[in-house]
């Protein structure tokens, strides 16, 4: 018997009894669309969480000064000043896996405009520093390469020192304000990004030229950090190794020394929320394959009582001429059809309910590509694996007694 | 000469029951010759029932050899027994056996959808042909449950015929039909094997059905009690245009 004219036969058989068919469906579409649609939500809810932290700069590199040995005593590394221009340069010259560097130091200090006095700091950085962070300007334009090689007197401000120093709504960008007794001129304005994890007002800043904070406020050759970003977030730790070494030779250590720098990045962050909401994703995906196997049991609950109705069917099929194999392989594809209907009607409202979920919850959604060829062939692989013994109880059915039974 | 269809010789077959055996039958011979139309008659217990088996290539028998249209069915394998009925035997039972919810069409298809060498036109074609040649041309698309008992039988002698088999087997056709109908089913048979050459095995118990037939053979005990010619058999024809016309209701 030709695959033709099996699949015919299986599809009569079941056309027969549509309904049963459809019940028996439903199992697997309800397990095939809860595997999606739970895939979906987890794999959303992971992206989102990613997002989130990728705008924090989820590829961004720190390198801060660390503590050393001085005579046996460990200082802390912030009181030290390792990090240089000639660490920038380095960087900047050999590094691979960095697209953006700056490097960055920070002054307290009094910002004054007019009679307006604001307690803030003020922090040196190159024009990449807004990359890295992803920092946008809401007005105004951002200093450039050439107002660092001027050291020029100009900065960006944050919403905080904004509604301090202008609380009545003028604009402030062309204004001269004062920091540390220095006159800068405004030159944008930053978007506000509200409070970072620890709490602290992420608009409460004065961003200028570094060489401006170097040579003007702080009158230091050393910097305080050095921010980098790679190039993208899955090389962040090649990135780190790299830069390590990259600043080992910069800093002329040696083998048996320490490392007097660390580079820090946001990775570790980022694992530890995604692995969960990777659990998230697993035990979703744990449950919703739980009812697939149910639906499959269901297929054989089914198609055993099929094959125990269709006993007389069997026999007649079996006395005209169907050998055990053309009974067991109609049975087997009947399951096999049940299942991958089921499967792609469950495909079909698993999109549909991830989007609905979407839509009316507005919880991000993603329908992955694999978990709907997964499920799909889950599908068809419990279709054969519960069909198979009905399908093989059907076929070894004695004609004889199959004829006679009532 | 006509062609030898079946040969039985020294059938046995034996059923063990627990720590008994069954007898079914004792060793029978006989031959049928294309274009007759045999009917085996016995009671209950006289092995009717095996006989028709094995005769239908359902079974095997214990001793003896049984060759049909040539071939011995002892040296084949399951699949093999399979292939045989699918291709030289049409089988027509009591209850009918059509599939519910399936047009008389295909379910005359039926046999042919398990032979691999016929084509889908070819098979519609075939499945046409012989539902015209029991006068069911107007009932194709007519499903078992709006068809009668005896249009329902008619359309299981069409399945029977669809696959040009050397042997109709029948096991108790008539059984279910009132007599009217009963002689339309016989006086098709009659047709069949008077017009077309069709060899028919037609096991019955009851010795009206068995007067139709060209010869008779009465099974007693698991042993052939006798085999005998009928020299004029009955036509149905005539017995169904002398019934009383029936209008009681």
């Amino acid at each position: 018997m030709n695959i033709s004219n099996l699949i015919r036969i299986a599809f009569k058989a079941l056309q027969r009894n549509k309904l049963r068919a459809f019940l028996t469906m439903l199992g697997i579409i309800i397990g095939v669309a809860a595997v999606i649609a739970m895939v979906a939500i987890g794999q959303g809810s992971k992206q989102s969480i990613h997002d989130q932290l990728s705008s924090m700069g989820s590829n961004m590199i720190t390198v801060l000064p660390s503590s050393n040995l001085n005579g046996g005593v460990r200082i802390a590394g912030s009181s030290f000043q390792t990090l240089t221009d000639k660490d920038i340069v380095a960087l900047k010259r050999e590094a691979q896996y960095i697209t953006e560097i700056s490097p960055s130091l920070t002054a307290k200090g009094q910002a004054i405009n007019g009679a307006l006095n604001w307690p803030t700091s003020m922090q040196g950085v190159s024009p990449d520093y807004l990359d890295i962070r992803m920092l946008t300007l809401k007005d105004g334009i951002a200093f450039t390469q050439q107002d660092v090689l001027t050291s020029a007197k100009v900065c960006l401000i944050g919403q905080t020192v904004i509604d301090n120093l202008f609380p009545n709504g003028e604009n402030p960008i062309g204004k001269v304000i004062r920091f540390n007794k220095i006159p800068f001129q405004v030159i944008g304005i930053l978007n506000p990004k509200g409070q970072n994890a620890f709490g602290q007002d992420q608009d409460d800043i004065l961003i200028a030229p570094y060489t401006t904070v170097q040579k003007r406020i702080l009158a230091t050759i050393y910097y305080q950090n050095i921010y980098a970003s790679a190039t993208n977030e899955a090389v962040t730790d090649a990135a780190t190794t790299e830069m390590t070494s990259i600043l080992r030779a910069s800093h002329r250590l040696r083998d048996n020394e320490d490392n007097d720098f660390t580079v820090r990045t946001q990775a570790e962050l980022i694992n530890t929320l995604s692995s969960t909401s990777g659990l998230l994703t697993v035990l979703l995906t744990v449950i919703a394959g739980i009812s697939l196997v149910i639906g499959g049991i269901g297929i054989m609950n089914i198609m055993y009582v099929s094959v125990t109705e269709r006993t007389r069917e069997i026999g007649l099929r079996m006395a005209i001429g169907a050998r055990g194999k053309d009974i067991m392989l109609q049975f087997l594809m009947e399951a096999i059809l049940i299942s991958i209907t089921g499967g792609i009607i469950g495909v079909i409202l698993g999109i549909v309910s991830s989007n609905v979920v979407t839509l009316t919850l507005s919880w991000p959604t993603i329908v992955s590509e694999s978990s709907v060829v997964l499920s799909f062939i889950v599908c068809a692989v419990t279709g054969i694996f519960f069909g198979y013994y009905p399908a093989q109880k059907a076929s070894r059915l004695d004609p004889i007694e199959a004829l006679r039974y009532e | 000469m006509s062609k030898t269809i079946l040969e039985i010789r020294e059938l046995k077959r034996e059923f063990q029951m627990g720590s008994e055996t069954v007898r079914a039958l004792k060793g029978i011979s006989f031959t049928v010759q294309a274009g007759e139309f045999v009917t085996i008659m016995g009671s209950s217990g006289s092995g009717k029932t095996t006989l028709l088996n094995i005769l239908g290539c359902l079974d095997k028998p214990s001793i003896g050899d049984y060759l049909l249209d040539g071939v011995d069915i002892k040296k084949l394998s399951r699949d093999e027994l399979a292939q045989l009925r699918n291709h030289k035997i049409g089988f027509v039972f009591q209850a009918y056996n059509l599939l519910p919810r399936t047009s008389a069409l295909e379910n005359v298809e039926l046999p042919l959808l398990y032979n691999k060498d016929i084509s889908v036109s070819e098979r519609r074609e075939r499945a046409i042909h012989a539902l015209e040649a029991v006068k069911l041309a107007d009932r194709f698309d007519h499903t078992p449950s709006q068809l009668s008992g005896g249009q329902q039988q008619r359309v299981a002698i069409a399945r029977a015929l669809v696959n040009e088999p050397v042997m109709i087997l029948a096991d108790e056709a008539t059984g279910n039909l009132d007599s009217r109908t009963s002689y339309e089913i016989m006086s098709l048979m009659q047709d069949l094997n008077g017009q077309q050459g069709k060899t028919i095995v037609f096991v019955t118990h009851e010795p009206d059905i068995a007067s139709f037939s060209s010869r008779t053979i009465q099974l007693r005990d698991g042993k052939i009690q006798k085999d005998t010619e009928n020299k004029e058999p009955r036509s149905a024809k005539e017995v169904l245009a002398n019934l009383p016309v029936t209008d009681d209701y």
